[in-house]
């Protein structure tokens, strides 16, 4: 009887190391480092169907995260869960707690169309209005009344279009339509266009996939220089990217959080034997 | 040498070039019977798009017209022409003289020549005791004699040998003039063929579609929307959007029905007029906005509202910043076919008394007004030869307008597109 009872045990014990090393393993924040975002025990579902499970992550302050993982393993809809973006997508539904400077997001009393201010975002596919360059980077502010004068939002649209090196190309034909420009112009449009509200964090889906070597060079020392003003997070298909770009790196896989840690921590010295085999080219 | 199968290649290449024949032979057909029908339809009508008139000395004797000084326009209003312009086209046969012989005289000329004279009174009152020279419409049998439409000879023949030989003389005096009848064009309709206008017609048919366009235009621009933007995919707009298909297959009878017992009888606006015929075009023409809105809004590619609604654009500014000025090109396209259409229909307008004959040109979309397909409708029904090319002419008028419509459709979507681009 007792015997039975130690198998058991032993058996017990072994799943519950499993499932700590199923779950996610958070490294917890050193001290003084601000957290800009924080997500608790986020699940998200399409319909029926589970697409996050209980996904726990802090951001922090002025960094770049990256997100990474195969195809499918939900790290845009995460992506989409912080600027509440999912809500437009029919039968979605959301549990857990998103918090950006300690405030719930998803708190009834929060406006989307304001928290999308402040959360801009970048897609994957360069997709200016097909307005004139300046008409897009002046949308924002314009919708957003930050600037009432025309020589407000002009100043605004030249200084988002420098802070996006993208002025000197542009200066020339702000009023042509934004579609002439090359793929990686476009995107650096809208890294403009996204940074004219000033919002405070800025998420990034994809932003290089569409584009060749070059444009996306020019893409990440911009996000580079972007960091020193705004929170950054950007989904990646690309290891490489995401340890050129970023100083925080999560991994996800199936839907769950395997690992977040430092950048150097999660490709030096993996802990999770999933974030391994991705890193290492086992899979994905 | 690259192996292939001979006798598989060669049925297939066959089979290519049949195909193609069979293209080119319904294109061809296809071509022809449109060059048929235009030919059919420009031969016959193109010229009633002129008509004989015959230049006469008219003595304005004062006493033949039965006025007195001062000569108001009131009084030349009041003034009696016909007898003047009888005695002046007398004067130029003295030798007739007998009363029947007068008579047959007086058919050579259109009763619209009487008016011609008092136009020209009233425009030029200090002429009153002078004799002028006026150009005066001959009666349309003898308009259809010069152009050759009807015989001198034969069974049927409309004319006696005398009536001929003044035709033949005048003709040969050089009195008779082939002139563009701008009265076609511009004037109403009449009993009288030589004297018929599409005029009224075609501002009738403007006027209809003109409150079709207001009315349609923003209803169905704002009920595309909502179906699409804003209402969700329930049951209940499901039930909607079959509906809204359904109703674009609708007779149009159905709808003069309805404009019929709802705003005639219902709300009591006036019969025949444009206003109502506008509102009963509308009901046609709103399925059709709604249709091409919808797939023109469901085609705006969802990147534009993506970085929209991530800039914190509400949806509401997303739809009206972004996604309806994308769809405008397909939107504006759908509804100027949609009044293509509704410019041809003639059913619905018939059940709402747009069929009375209506000498006016409408001033406004209150009068009593004909619209063109109904005034073809009506002209095809008269059994005078002068209509007939009337009839002709109206198509073409109409078809003109079509075409013109078609051309603005394709300008536009190029423009919008062109800008959206």
């Amino acid at each position: 009887m007792s015997s039975v009872m130690t198998a058991e045990t032993t058996e017990a014990s072994e799943k519950v190391i499993n499932q700590v090393q199923d779950g996610p393993i958070v490294v917890r924040p050193e001290k003084g480092v601000d957290i800009k975002m924080s997500a608790e025990g986020v699940s998200v579902f399409y319909g029926d169907k589970q697409a996050l499970d209980d996904i726990s992550i802090d951001i922090h302050s002025k960094q770049i995260t990256a997100l990474i993982g195969p195809s499918g393993c939900g790290k845009s809809t995460f992506l989409r869960c912080l600027n509440r973006m999912n809500d437009v997508v029919g039968g979605c539904r959301i549990n857990g707690r998103i918090t950006m400077d300690g405030e719930d997001i998803y708190a009834p009393r929060v406006d989307v169309a304001s928290l999308r201010g402040q959360v801009g975002m970048v897609f994957q596919k360069p997709n200016p209005f097909p307005k004139s360059i300046f008409d897009n980077v002046a949308y924002g502010p314009r919708i957003h009344g930050y600037a009432q004068h025309r020589d407000e939002i002009e100043e605004i649209v030249v200084r988002s279009l420098s802070k996006a090196s993208l002025f000197e190309e542009v200066k020339d034909r702000l009023h042509d339509p934004a579609t002439g420009l090359s793929g990686g112009q476009q995107q650096r449009l809208c890294i403009a266009r996204a940074i004219a509200v000033n919002p405070e964090v800025l998420l990034m889906d994809e932003p290089c996939s569409a584009l060749d070597p070059i444009a996306t060079a020019r893409i990440e020392d911009l996000m580079w220089e972007l960091k020193e003003k705004f929170t950054i997070i950007i989904v990646t298909h690309s290891m490489q990217q995401a340890s050129r770009v970023s100083q925080r790196t999560g991994f996800f896989h199936m839907g769950v959080l395997a690992e977040v840690g430092t950048t150097e921590q999660i490709f030096q010295n993996p802990v999770d034997n999933r974030t391994r085999d991705y890193i290492t080219g086992r899979f994905g | 040498m690259i192996l292939f199968n001979e006798k598989l290649v060669r049925k297939r290449n066959r089979a290519e070039r049949r195909f193609r024949a069979y293209g080119i032979l319904s294109l061809l057909a296809a071509a022809s019977v449109l060059l048929f029908l235009v030919y059919t339809i420009v031969s016959s009508g193109y010229s009633a798009f002129f008509r004989t008139t015959l230049l006469m000395d008219v003595q304005l004797n004062a006493a033949h017209m039965d006025i007195t000084s001062p000569y108001t326009r009131d009084v030349l209003m009041q003034g009696r022409y016909t007898s003047l312009v009888k005695t002046s086209l007398y004067a130029r046969f003295p030798g007739v003289s007998e009363r029947r012989e007068r008579r047959a005289l007086s058919k050579l000329l259109s009763p619209g020549a009487e008016l011609v004279v008092r136009d020209y009174v009233i425009n030029h009152p200090e002429s009153i005791g002078a004799t002028v020279a006026l150009e005066v419409p001959l009666s349309s049998d003898f308009d259809q004699l010069y152009k050759e439409h009807l015989p001198r000879t034969g069974e049927h023949i409309r004319f006696s040998e005398v009536q001929l030989r003044w035709f033949d003389q005048l003709q040969e005096e050089g009195r008779l003039n082939y002139r563009f009848n701008t009265q076609f064009l511009f004037g109403g309709d009449s009993r009288y063929p030589e004297l018929a206008g599409i005029g009224g017609a075609v501002v009738g048919s403007f006027y209809a579609l003109s409150v079709c366009f207001l009315l349609a235009f923003p209803l169905g621009i704002a009920a595309a929307t909502y179906l699409e933007e804003f209402s969700g995919n329930t049951r209940l707009t499901r039930i909607i959007e079959a509906n809204i298909n359904n109703l674009a297959a609708v007779p149009s009878v159905i709808f003069g029905l309805l404009g019929l017992a709802i705003f005639l009888n219902v709300f009591g606006l006036p019969r025949s007029t444009p206003l109502v015929g506008g509102f009963v075009l509308s009901l046609m023409t709103l399925p059709t906005i709604i249709i091409a809105t919808r797939a023109s809004i469901r085609s705006v590619s969802p990147g534009i509202r993506q970085a929209a609604l991530g800039m914190g654009a509400s949806p509401v500014q997303v739809v009206f910043h972004h996604v309806l000025p994308a769809a405008m090109p397909g939107t504006l396209t759908g509804t100027i076919i949609g009044l293509a259409q509704a410019l041809g229909e003639t059913a619905p307008l018939l059940m709402i008394g747009m069929v009375a004959f209506i000498a006016n040109v409408p001033a406004t979309p209150l009068d009593a007004s004909a619209a063109l397909p109904v005034q073809i409708f009506l002209w095809a029904e008269s059994a005078e030869r002068g209509f007939v090319e009337k009839t002709s002419a109206a198509m073409m008028v109409i078809m003109a307008f079509l075409i013109l419509m078609n051309i603005l459709a394709v300008i536009v979507r190029s423009k919008t597109q062109a800008k959206v681009e």
